[in-house]
């Protein structure tokens, strides 16, 4: 995370989402490219942006039975941005510096999706408890 | 030669759609005896690991049918995302519209056959890998 200490964050606009079934997936894609085609975000940005937010629903669904993901329109200073906090009740994450780590995954798939998802999004952060639950939040700035 | 499949993705698909478009695909291959398989994704605009994916797994099966797969009019800002999330699709070439495709497989399954015929060719006997 990146502080300016004198630039505050401010919440401009904000919507709650639950995601329980696979469907869910490409609705809740579809109002990430809303807000982010409402701020003027670029396609490039964008397309980060959504495929980020697509691995880490995918990763909820898949490993903690789904959960709620909040979409945000923040601004600081003069540069404005989407952040997407996606909070669940699951088993948590046992060893976070390994699952991030290009190519460990437990579901026998890729491994990509966290660590991918870092790259793709100018900030990121996960905080998860085994046995309480998993919160990645993941930040894109407009021309970011 | 054989025949060439076009299949085109028009929106977004649903998991189970693209999982349905994956074993559909398969067996057209095995029905028509395709020698290629062109995948038009320039109306796709999120690929992501399980897209990725089941792309992936339509290339290595047509390999196992004795086909090739090309995958057409990825945009620009999917490929830029795609390297940065560290996907990569392996078997799968890419060509930038429909006719480059064609060409691109025309010359794979000439190149393919001519090796067929060739005295020493897939043969790893002996070979030191
Ligand atoms: N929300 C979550 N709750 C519990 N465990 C999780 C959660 N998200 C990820 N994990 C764990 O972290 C590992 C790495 O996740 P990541 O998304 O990087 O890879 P993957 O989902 O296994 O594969 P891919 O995303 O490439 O299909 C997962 O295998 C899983 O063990
Ligand atoms: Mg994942």
């Amino acid at each position: 995370m990146r502080h300016t200490g004198t630039t505050m964050l401010v919440v401009l606009n904000k919507d709650a989402y639950s995601i329980q079934r696979e469907q869910d997936v490409i609705l809740f894609r579809n109002r990430v490219k809303e807000f982010a085609v409402r701020i003027g975000m670029g396609v490039v940005n964008q397309t980060k942006l959504i495929t980020a937010a697509s691995e880490l629903v995918r990763n909820m669904l898949r490993y903690a039975n789904g959960g709620d993901v909040l979409i945000e329109v923040i601004t600081r200073g003069r540069e404005n941005g989407i952040r997407l906090t996606f909070k669940d009740q699951g088993p948590g994450i046992p060893d976070i510096k390994q699952a991030m780590q290009d190519g460990f995954s437990t579901g026998r798939s890729l491994g990509l999706g966290l660590p991918g998802t870092k790259r793709l999004v100018s900030e990121f952060d996960i905080k998860s408890t085994v046995g309480v639950g998993t919160t990645v939040t993941i930040v894109k700035w407009k021309n970011g | 030669m054989g025949p060439f499949l076009l299949v085109t993705i028009q929106v977004d698909l649903y998991d189970r759609l693209a999982l349905m478009l994956e074993s559909d695909l398969v067996q057209a291959i095995s029905k028509s005896g395709a020698q290629g398989v062109l995948i038009d994704i320039s109306a796709v605009s999120i690929v992501d690991s399980f897209m990725g994916r089941i792309i992936g797994n339509i290339a290595s099966m047509a390999r196992l049918l004795d086909a090739h797969t090309v995958v057409v009019g990825m945009q620009p800002a999917v490929a830029i995302t795609l390297i940065e999330l560290g996907l990569t699709l392996p078997g799968v070439q890419t060509a930038l519209n429909v006719e480059k495709g064609m060409q691109l497989l025309q010359s794979r399954i000439r190149v393919a056959d001519s090796e067929e015929d060739a005295p020493h060719g897939d043969d790893d006997a002996g070979s030191p890998e």
